[in-house]
């Protein structure tokens, strides 16, 4: 074999094991998941709906208990293709009911699933990695008092390269960050703020949407625009600014942020619209003080 | 007798022309129009209802009855060619999807004549009906229309 022919099968062969390694999947350390039987359901309600699981993974449109039954939902249509949720009902077979809590966590927190396949990350676990153990917990045992659905959810149809699943271990080392805070609030921000910064930045997973990605939506949440709007990666249009900043909603008082959040009405009076609506159904089902707090928080964070 | 022949032709002439008018003045700038009018109302109900102004049924009726208006309207100022345009907000699926547009228009044509109807007289029964008529706002913006700004 020609010297040049060599080189190029030993760079080869380099670049492969590179890849490998680095798209290792990366689990939890023990320590950061919750005592196995730790969870408590009634607590983990009020997770589900701050963290909108069923908006996803419930059928379109679903009303009143439609909404526990998550057998997968609506596909969701991007640039990269489309993507399918996955059945998360307790079903043993086609659901999550043979997971174990460690399972749970790796998923919602490295987006590893248990035959150690990277998840993708529209599914948002960059934000619910910086969610407590305590509250996977309750989310877990809260999801496991749900009907199991016996169907399986469509596979995800997505163009070449992002079809290459092992691929998103790349992303997540570029792009997927930590689960420490994202904002710094001033020393004279409420101890709301801090409730909220929490709802907001962990399970309530807002900023996926409402901030800008680079490399057209395919990289990390731009933290220099923290919630200062973004383009739709599932349709036309706009997210809109909820910093205080120009385009923003600073006109707002933190009163009438958590009066939208409850009921769907901005200020003037005009209604919720788009995927928001969705969304504004779950922040209604918190209670008023979790409501206030993410408020608090949106008046906390620099206007952009 | 000319001069009622003058008459009728010029009627019949102008009759179309009026009964065109929404598609062929400004579509855009009279359907945000009623928008506008609807969140007036939407804005005095809700006042209401959070306490803000006393409870007043005149002005509970006034709100429905002038909903109800905008809601047999509406549907006229989306004709062809007003897709874009005017900061227009509206989304294509109201033209890629007619027979939804058209439902969810008798659907709010409905809940604000039966808001009417049911001439609430006190604070609660208000509350019921402006509730029913203001889901039609969510529904309608989820699918119809597309944030801009």
């Amino acid at each position: 074999m020609p010297k040049i022919l060599q080189a190029i099968l030993a760079l080869v062969v380099v670049a492969a094991a590179g890849f490998f390694l680095l798209t290792q999947p990366r689990r939890l350390p023990p320590t950061a998941i919750a005592a196995a039987a730790s969870g408590n359901p009634v607590r983990g309600r009020r997770i589900f709906w701050a963290g909108g699981c069923a908006s996803c993974h419930a059928a379109a449109k679903s009303k009143g208990d439609a909404q526990f039954q998550l057998g997968g939902g609506a596909p969701i249509v991007t640039p990269f293709g489309t993507f399918h949720a996955p059945n998360i009902s307790p079903d043993k077979a086609h659901g999550i009911g043979g997971w174990r809590l460690a399972d749970f966590a790796n998923a919602m927190q490295r987006g590893v699933d248990p035959e150690g396949r990277h998840l993708y990350p529209a599914f948002p676990y960059a934000s619910y990695q910086r969610m407590t153990p305590a509250d996977i917990a309750d989310l877990f045992a809260f999801l496991k008092t749900l009907p199991p659905v016996a169907r399986s959810a469509p596979d995800n149809v997505l163009r070449f390269p992002f079809n290459i699943r092992r691929g998103i271990g790349l992303w997540k080392i570029a792009f997927m960050g930590d689960a420490a805070p994202v904002i710094a609030l001033p020393a004279t921000a409420p101890t709301a703020a801090h409730a909220g910064r929490y709802l907001v930045e962990g399970p309530g997973h807002c900023a996926e949407c409402h901030t800008a990605r680079g490399l057209h939506g395919l990289g990390g949440l731009d933290r220099n625009a923290w919630l200062a709007g973004a383009a739709s990666i599932d349709g036309p249009g706009k997210v809109p600014n909820i910093t205080s900043g120009k385009t923003g909603i600073g006109s707002w008082s933190a009163t009438e942020i958590a009066y939208y959040l409850e009921s769907g009405f901005t200020p003037d009076y005009d209604s919720v619209g788009g995927s928001m609506v969705e969304v504004q159904a779950n922040m209604a089902k918190l209670t008023p003080g979790d409501r206030a707090a993410i408020a608090a928080y949106l008046k906390a964070i620099p206007a952009r | 007798m000319s001069r009622i022949l003058v008459a009728v032709i010029l009627v019949a002439f102008a009759a179309p022309a009026f009964a065109q008018s929404p598609a062929k003045g400004d579509p855009i700038s009279a359907r945000q129009a009623l928008m506008k009018q609807n969140g007036k109302d939407a804005k005095a109900g809700g006042e209401m209802l959070k306490g803000v102004t006393p409870f007043d049924a005149a002005k509970a009726q006034t709100i429905f009855a002038e909903m109800n208006n905008v809601a047999n309207k509406f549907g006229t100022y989306f004709p062809k060619g007003s897709e874009t345009g005017g900061d227009t907000e509206a989304s294509p699926a109201i033209w890629s999807k007619p027979a939804d547009f058209q439902a969810a228009l008798a659907k709010f044509q409905k809940d604000t004549a039966a808001a009417v109807a049911a001439k609430p007289v006190t604070l609660a029964a208000f509350g019921q009906q402006f509730g029913a008529v203001t889901a039609n706002c969510k529904s309608c913006h989820e699918a119809f229309r597309i944030k801009k700004d």
